[in-house]
């Protein structure tokens, strides 16, 4: 069965080149930089849009973590981008390979904890150990905090993975079925049709909401540690 | 006969048919040479289409229709032969033929 269904997630080569290094590169091309004070029509919705997710999101952060604005502002909308873009017919998705959303994670992830256990060494080791906890628990509230420490990287890269893997190969599935319907029974192919429509505009707001929540989580794990 | 305007500096619609070979084989085929070719490609689509006062969605549409074609054209091979199986399987994919059997 699964063959057919997994073909659009290998990662395209042509002739044994990496194709896979421009789709990654595509998304830059929709976001032209621009000089002027007043700009067309397509840069100043981009700026509209930047202004709102920036004010929203790096507002909690003080001087320390608004340095970060630029590194999250541009990741938010890479995987922003991407995930949209994945949704055209026959396009492939970098964000549904893992080893890319791990080596999105990981040096984010290990920058903002680095850079707290630099700055403010006491500080970052006492969130091993949560407030008020009775005396016999510390030894295995210590450990089980370190392990949810090291986790944080791997949920972030899989959370994002399976969130857009799953929709695609849910889209694939209910399309394929809604097909093969239409010569047994319209009525059933019509309503599996609404399904498709309604996955469809669900997965709109995932793709985004997937890049927010990503963002979101780097930037708490920024205000942990600054 | 003599062209009064050097080959080399010569528009690609200003080029007669018998002299074409010739100026493909004087063009910059250098990585800089290549990279500027993109680079004026790229802002005349840029500002014919979108650096305008009032653009509209037909300047981003154009784009992301063309990444559709050619992202059609890079899996046209698989596509095709999945198609054959579906053919050869009765008007019906093959992972999804046990679903069709037991529905009928």
């Amino acid at each position: 069965m699964n063959e057919n269904l997994f073909t659009s997630f290998i990662t395209p080569m042509m002739l044994g080149l990496p194709l896979v290094t421009l789709i990654i590169l595509f998304p830059s091309l929709l976001f032209p930089s621009s000089n002027r004070l007043i700009n067309n029509r397509l840069v100043s919705l981009q700026q509209w849009a930047l202004q709102l997710m920036s004010k929203q999101m790096m507002s909690i952060h003080n001087t320390k973590g608004q340095t970060w604005t630029l590194m999250l502002m541009s990741l938010i909308l890479f995987i922003g981008s991407t995930n949209l873009l994945g949704l055209l017919p026959h396009s492939f998705t970098p964000t549904t390979q893992l080893s890319m959303n791990l080596g999105m994670a990981i040096p984010l992830w290990a920058g903002a904890v680095i850079t707290g256990f630099r700055n403010k060494t006491k500080a970052s080791l006492a969130h091993f150990l949560p407030q008020g906890t009775p005396t016999p628990l510390i030894p295995m509230l210590v450990i089980i905090e370190t392990i949810s420490l090291f986790i944080q990287p791997m949920a972030l890269a899989v959370r994002l993975t399976a969130n857009i893997t799953a929709g695609h190969l849910l889209i694939h599935l209910i399309g394929g079925a809604t097909l093969a319907l239409t010569s047994i029974s319209p009525t059933t192919a019509l309503i599996t049709f609404i399904i498709l429509i309604l996955l469809t505009i669900l997965e709109f707001a995932v793709a985004m909401i997937q890049a927010y929540v990503f963002t979101l989580l780097v930037s708490l794990y920024l205000h942990d540690n600054t | 006969m003599a062209s009064v305007v050097p080959l080399k500096e010569k528009k690609l619609l200003e080029v007669k048919l018998g002299e074409l070979p010739s100026w493909i084989l004087m063009r910059d085929f250098t990585p800089s040479g290549i990279a500027g070719a993109f680079q004026r490609g790229y802002y005349r689509y840029y500002n014919k289409y979108v650096n305008v006062k009032k653009g509209s969605i037909a300047g981003l549409s154009m784009v992301l229709a063309a990444y559709v074609f050619l992202n059609y054209c890079r899996s046209y091979k698989e596509l095709s032969e999945s198609l054959l199986d579906c053919f050869a399987s009765g008007g019906v994919s093959p992972d999804r033929v046990g679903l069709v059997h037991r529905l009928i």
